[in-house]
């Protein structure tokens, strides 16, 4: 217990001295055609840092991080990614980017054709191009253990349930050790106790992989495990930040009934 | 405010400008290097030998039917020793090709299609992009080739199942040996029937892989995308074969005639 501790205090010793900024996102700018879902982002994380971002169903909270991914371009705004504008990046940047950053998605997006084993390979093989077998056993192994599942490694996507989707999804996007996290809805459509299982699951491997995290929810439990800084969206602004008990006792009408309406 | 229609023109337009850039994606990935040939064995098995028996039991009916269609009017005229003749150069110069195309465009275009298409709904397209790694390499140039590959060895097997046929249906009625039979065969066809045959479905093939891999790859986010990916490959495959196969005999009789 007392080790316990000792991690988690020199862990926040390491975030508040190191104030190196990985995302930098200023006046982002996103619409589909006449609709604006983002109107004036703005955010910054810091290395080591949580940052989850709260807001309603279908206000573009997803938009945010696949443009942070190259998924989407955005019409305007800066957007720079350790130090790099991402929307000024040719193919081969942003594959080099993408070694770096992490994306689990909301449905885990297993790949259903493979095997457990094979989806956790694929990054291997493919994108850190490693050769040596034993190497990616290991890997492999110390993943699985990781996310809970070391006996999940021959079993197809379609035997396995929503939770345990979302564990190898993160065991896959966590197998190249990415410095940056970026997670889509990590606990929607699973039971309470599933769902803080994972919350959990994510602090863990944070602290685990010392990476740097933007977590996309409404699950307010969710964030208030995982969440060094909250920021809560609304209408394609980011309206409020701060701690999640600053924002439980926040003035703001709409942040206070996102809050009270989720107890 | 109301959103304004696109014209249909402009709408087309753009449909081919799109078709242009994913066929620039997959030509320079093709020479990209790390050439996926686990994915394209694995590709070839499913697309060669799981269209294997459909490919043969339509090719052994057109056999078949040709000859039983073919035999009253051959007889009328005395031509009944032509029988094998007609039904070689027919076959292999023009409804082999087509016909196993089209099969493959049926079972292999709307498979590819629905495939990728419910690969972009569950988000496994974006995964592989995001993770680093290549979905083009991966998923599209190893369809395409593979089909490229295959359609031509499946038309080779169905055009000699479909002779098969042509032998059992002359042996319904007359007594023919099966040497005969197939020397009469081999020997009406020419180099010119041949090779133009077999290049064209190197194109029935990359057209069948193509259009499969582009709606597949291109549909939009919903179950119904996959459906509508699916049967589009089907549709446009089918016209492109068609149409390919109007230009090959175009070309074909400008060179040799």
């Amino acid at each position: 217990m007392a080790q316990k501790n000792d991690i988690a205090i020199a862990e926040q010793t390491d975030k508040v001295n190191n104030n190196e900024v990985v995302i930098h996102i200023k006046g982002l700018k996103k619409s589909f055609g006449d609709k604006e879902v983002l109107r004036d982002i703005n955010l910054d994380l810091k290395r080591g840092e949580n940052v989850v971002v709260l807001g309603r169903s279908g206000q573009g909270k997803s938009v945010t991080i696949q443009c942070i991914a190259g998924l989407l371009t955005p019409d305007d705004g800066e957007l720079d990614v350790f130090g790099e504008a991402v929307t000024e990046m040719n193919e081969d940047e942003l594959k080099q980017l993408r070694i770096r950053l992490g994306f689990l998605f909301q449905s885990g997006a297993l790949y259903d054709s493979m095997t457990v084993r094979e989806n956790l390979e694929f990054p291997l093989t493919r994108v850190l191009k490693l050769k040596d077998q034993q190497e990616i056993d290991q890997r492999i192994e110390e993943v699985l253990e990781g996310v809970g599942l070391a006996d999940a490694a021959d079993k197809m996507p379609s035997d396995l349930s929503g939770g345990m989707r979302k564990r190898i999804g993160l065991a896959r996007t966590l197998i190249v050790k990415p410095e940056i996290m970026l997670y889509d809805e990590p606990t929607t459509g699973l039971d309470p106790i599933t769902s803080r299982e994972i919350s959990e699951l994510i602090l863990n491997m944070q602290r685990k992989y010392k990476t740097s995290s933007i977590i996309i929810t409404h699950d307010l439990e969710c964030a208030k495990i995982t969440a060094d800084r909250v920021v809560v969206m609304n209408d394609g602004e980011y309206i409020a930040e701060g701690s999640y008990e600053e924002l439980q006792a926040s003035d703001n009408e709409f942040v206070r009934s996102f809050f009270n309406e989720q107890k | 405010m109301a959103e304004q229609a696109i014209p249909a023109w402009k709408k087309w337009l753009e449909g081919i400008g799109e078709q242009g850039v994913f066929f620039t994606r997959f030509v320079r990935n093709i020479f990209a290097g790390g050439f996926e040939w686990s994915e394209f064995m694995r590709q070839c098995y499913e697309i060669g030998y799981k269209s294997l028996t459909l490919v043969g039991i339509t090719s052994f009916i057109m056999g078949l039917v040709l000859i039983l269609q073919l035999r009253p009017t051959m007889v009328d005229f005395g031509a009944e020793s032509m029988l094998p003749r007609t039904l070689s150069i027919a076959l292999i110069r023009e409804i082999g090709p087509v016909i196993t195309a089209i099969i493959c465009a049926g079972k292999i275009a709307s498979s590819i299609g629905a495939e990728l298409g419910s690969m972009k709904v569950t988000e496994q397209i974006d995964a592989m992009e995001v993770s680093g790694a290549n979905p083009v390499q991966y998923l599209v140039v190893t369809r395409i080739i593979a089909t490229a590959f295959m359609v031509p060895l499946l038309t080779l097997i169905g055009d000699v199942i479909g002779l098969f046929g042509g032998y059992i249906a002359i042996n319904l009625t007359d007594d023919t040996s099966f040497y005969l039979y197939f020397h009469k065969c081999i020997a009406s066809i020419e180099f010119i029937d041949f090779i133009p045959a077999f290049i064209k479905t190197i194109f029935f093939g990359f057209a069948i892989g193509f259009v499969g891999c582009y709606k597949g790859y291109n549909s939009n986010k919903g179950t119904e995308s996959v459906g509508i990916a699916a049967n589009s490959a089907v549709v446009t495959a089918s016209l492109w074969i068609f149409v390919i196969d109007a230009i090959a005999v175009q070309i074909t009789n400008l060179l040799y005639y």
